[in-house]
């Protein structure tokens, strides 16, 4: 019998704890399909964030560390400086990466640390149970922001890639998004890219995945779909922000 | 003396430090104990600035000369906020070239030694802090001058060997007043 | 042969030489000389000196490069230390070795610049939330400052915990003729690294989460037993005078050095008195002030804060004798002459 489809090895065989409809399963996957087809498993190191993907170091195959919450790429910066043949990645949410570890985000990125992240947008807080997050929407509404996010006393959302590529040290910063067949393939090729990249020693590199939370979304995971496509794309558009091998491009 | 309880003082950029440095580490090629600790904090830029030294033959426990047993003063301000604490029969230097007041006490044995002046007129300018050194020298033995010399060359930063020389100039002219 | 260094140049020399190449931090008086030092120095030997953004960014730097196998260090002065303190508790909890050095400053908030003690009380009550303790030195001169580096590493490494040297600002801007070690630092084993799994082992996790609570409650025990086993055997001290003494004084790192000269000049009053200088402050030297408790009428704890120590002090001697505090704070060192007034007022049976 030919195998047509199986776990990557870079993923564990433990469960996944994500909701039913959840971003996170796919977008761990295509991590571990990368890692296994550029053969790195053995060098690469992941730290995992505080926020639902908490768990990640019990899925993925390679050497893990928990950092504290919004700490990932202080942590990922002492991991590479350490050993830099190693292949470092992040993988944070929005909360995470854009309001508690704003600090960590910008200045790994302004070093041009030599780091790959993976930055999970689904504009809530997942663990805490759908609080604001630094990206939801204006007019969302969500546990704290119960009337909807009032931009005159919560503020703007943070568009982190935009953010990102003004910096000179990001060689790559990509938003995409996995609500569709097409969109996987995308995100998929920008997760490797940003990877060879780090092979490259290009320096900080960034794929945003705008992503779905059914669960605190309060939403089936088909309309938590409809909904990322008809609200969420619109407000943080997908393509390269930066790519230094490229020059910048917008909007694919 | 057997043990040098040193204290120097003026305003930032007078080499109040360097000075110490170089009493402590003629104190060191002695083979002796020996402590300096500077003032810190704002007050180095442009304000007061000072440093304790001690030169012992035992292990020193504090290393701030609170009750000094040698003074060198090259400020008003700091003649003035120390001269009270000398230990009776202490020495004090007093660069008579900044400082136009007299030490009113009668127990101590004071020196006015007109340092910046006697220092520009031999252009060595701004080493009067090393002059007054070679005058405590003088006054105290707390080194043999060989040391003392030996000491310079260790204080001046390699980047700066060419001075040296007049460091050892200010030294002598100081050994000499 | 010899050297004069500051404090804080000296014990950056000391780690250089301990083998550690990765040093993680961001300027605070008076403790800045160290990442000078340090930012000078380790590109030379081909070392990691990076000046982060924050001191908790520092911090976790820290953590990654020591999850990463490597010795690695920061420093800071007690603002910093207590932004530092999130990280402390997740190397805690995640059982990772490295050096923390606080050059202490007076307190609490911006406080001042001045030399303090008064982060005791955080070093060896609470480096960080929940249970924990870090191994914690305190150098009295430069040359401790120097020593008590490879000290802290060796240990850290061998129980598997952070080690801090809890200097103060005296200790780091004062010099003092030191010897530097020569010679190649202890490499130690260490197969939890994340160094990548080469596809020859199963992946280490580095963590401090145990969602499920008998779990982190076993962990938390056995981690117990293991800081039990360090309180048996590393407990340092230096006795000094008290072979016949009858009153003791009880001091540590800069304080110390006041409180002997303070010893000397009783002693030359004919007060016998001798002092207790606590090297080790977690663990505290509870052996050495066991041992004296006989002999001891009156002990008086000396430091620059408050009074921290002296609880712990209190707590060993447990009413066999009194128990005096001599402090002074806001960044003032205690003059000899001060000291030497409270052993008079002890040695006469008051206080």
């Amino acid at each position: 019998m030919t195998v047509v489809f199986d776990r990557p090895h870079a993923l564990t065989d433990n469960v996944f704890h994500y909701c039913p409809g959840c971003s996170h399963g796919i977008v761990h996957r295509l991590i571990a399909e990368v890692i296994d087809e550029l053969g790195i498993e053995g060098k690469t190191v992941g730290v995992a964030p505080v926020g639902c993907a908490v768990f990640a170091y019990n899925y993925f195959n390679c050497d893990m560390a928990e950092a504290a919450h919004g700490r990932a790429p202080a942590v990922a910066t002492g991991i590479k400086r350490a050993n830099p043949d190693n292949i470092v990645f992040t993988y944070q949410g929005d909360g995470d990466l854009a309001a508690i570890g704003t600090a960590e985000t910008v200045h790994a990125a302004t070093r041009g640390e030599n780091i790959t992240v993976i930055f999970i947008n689904n504009a809530i807080y997942g663990m805490t149970g759908g609080q604001m997050a630094p990206t939801s929407l204006p007019g969302q509404i969500t546990q704290t922001t119960p009337y909807g996010r009032d931009v005159k006393t919560a503020g703007y959302p943070v568009r982190v890639c935009e953010m990102l590529s003004t910096l000179s040290g990001t060689a790559l910063a990509q938003r995409v998004a996995v609500d569709s067949v097409a969109h996987i393939h995308q995100t998929k090729a920008a997760i490797k890219k940003a990877f060879q990249y780090q092979q490259e020693k290009l320096g900080y590199s960034i794929v945003e995945v705008v992503s779905t939370c059914s669960t605190n979304w309060g939403l089936s995971p088909v309309d938590a779909i409809q909904w990322l496509k008809d609200n969420m794309i619109p407000y943080y558009p997908l393509g390269v922000y930066k790519d230094i091998k490229e020059g910048e491009q917008k909007n694919d | 003396m057997t043990k040098l309880e040193l204290m120097l003082a003026g305003f930032g950029g007078q080499g109040i430090l360097f000075a110490g440095k170089l009493v402590a580490y003629a104190g060191l090629i002695e083979d002796k104990h020996v402590s300096w600790l500077p003032s810190y904090g704002p007050e180095m830029r442009g304000g007061t600035c000072n440093c304790s030294v001690c030169v012992s033959d035992e292990q020193i426990g504090s290393p701030q000369m609170l009750t000094p047993n040698a003074l060198i003063a090259m400020n008003q301000p700091s003649l003035e906020k120390f001269i009270g604490h000398v230990q009776p029969g202490g020495i004090v230097l007093v660069d008579s070239s900044i400082i136009p007041t007299k030490v009113d006490r009668t127990d101590l044995k004071v020196f006015y030694v007109p340092a910046t002046e006697i220092a520009e007129k031999n252009g060595l300018k701004g080493m009067a802090n090393i002059l007054l050194t070679g005058k405590l020298l003088k006054e105290t033995g707390f080194a043999s001058v060989e040391n003392a010399k030996a000491a310079v060359s260790k204080v001046v930063p390699p980047k700066k060997a060419n001075l040296i020389d007049s460091n050892l100039k200010a030294l002598q002219l100081g050994l000499d007043y | 042969m010899k050297v004069l260094m500051k404090g804080n140049e000296a014990l950056a020399e000391a780690a250089i030489r301990a083998g550690c190449r990765h040093f993680f931090g961001y300027p605070i008086t008076p403790q800045t000389e160290v990442a000078a030092y340090m930012a000078k120095q380790m590109p030379k030997v081909g070392g990691t000196y990076l000046q982060a953004e924050s001191e908790i960014s520092a911090i976790n730097m820290v953590y990654g490069a020591a999850s990463a196998g490597k010795r690695a260090m920061t420093s800071s002065s007690s603002p910093g230390i207590s932004l530092k303190q999130e990280g402390i508790s997740y190397l805690v909890g995640s059982d990772l070795p490295c050096l923390i050095v606080n050059v202490q400053r007076a307190a609490p908030g911006l406080g001042g610049i001045q030399p303090s003690q008064g982060d005791y009380f955080q070093a060896t009550k609470a480096p960080g939330h929940g249970d924990s303790h870090i191994f914690v030195m305190a150098p009295s001169s430069i040359q401790e400052m120097a020593d008590f580096v490879e000290t802290c590493f060796e240990k850290a490494e061998e129980y598997r915990m952070p080690s801090m040297l809890l200097a103060d600002g005296m200790l780091g801007q004062m010099m003092e003729p030191i010897e530097l070690k020569e010679g190649e630092p202890k490499e130690v084993e260490k197969p939890w690294a994340l160094t990548g799994t080469k596809m020859q082992r199963p992946h280490n996790v580095i963590n401090s989460l145990y969602i499920d609570p008998p779990e982190l409650e076993r962990i938390l025990i056995e981690r117990y037993e293991r800081y039990a086993k360090i309180e048996e055997n590393e407990q340092r001290a230096e006795l000094y005078k008290m072979d016949d003494a009858e009153y003791a004084v009880v001091s540590y790192g800069a304080s110390a050095r006041i409180a002997m000269s303070a010893v000397d000049k009783a002693r030359d009053e004919g007060i016998k008195v001798g002092l207790i200088r606590c090297i080790t402050l977690w663990p505290y030297p509870k052996k050495f002030i066991e041992a004296s408790a006989g002999q001891i009428k009156h002990y008086l704890a000396v430091e620059m804060n408050m009074g921290q120590m002296v609880e712990d002090l209190r707590l060993v001697v447990n009413g066999r004798a009194p128990v005096d505090f001599f402090g002074r704070a806001g960044g003032i060192i205690p003059s000899p002459a001060e000291v030497l007034e409270e052993i008079r007022k002890i040695s006469k049976g008051g206080k």
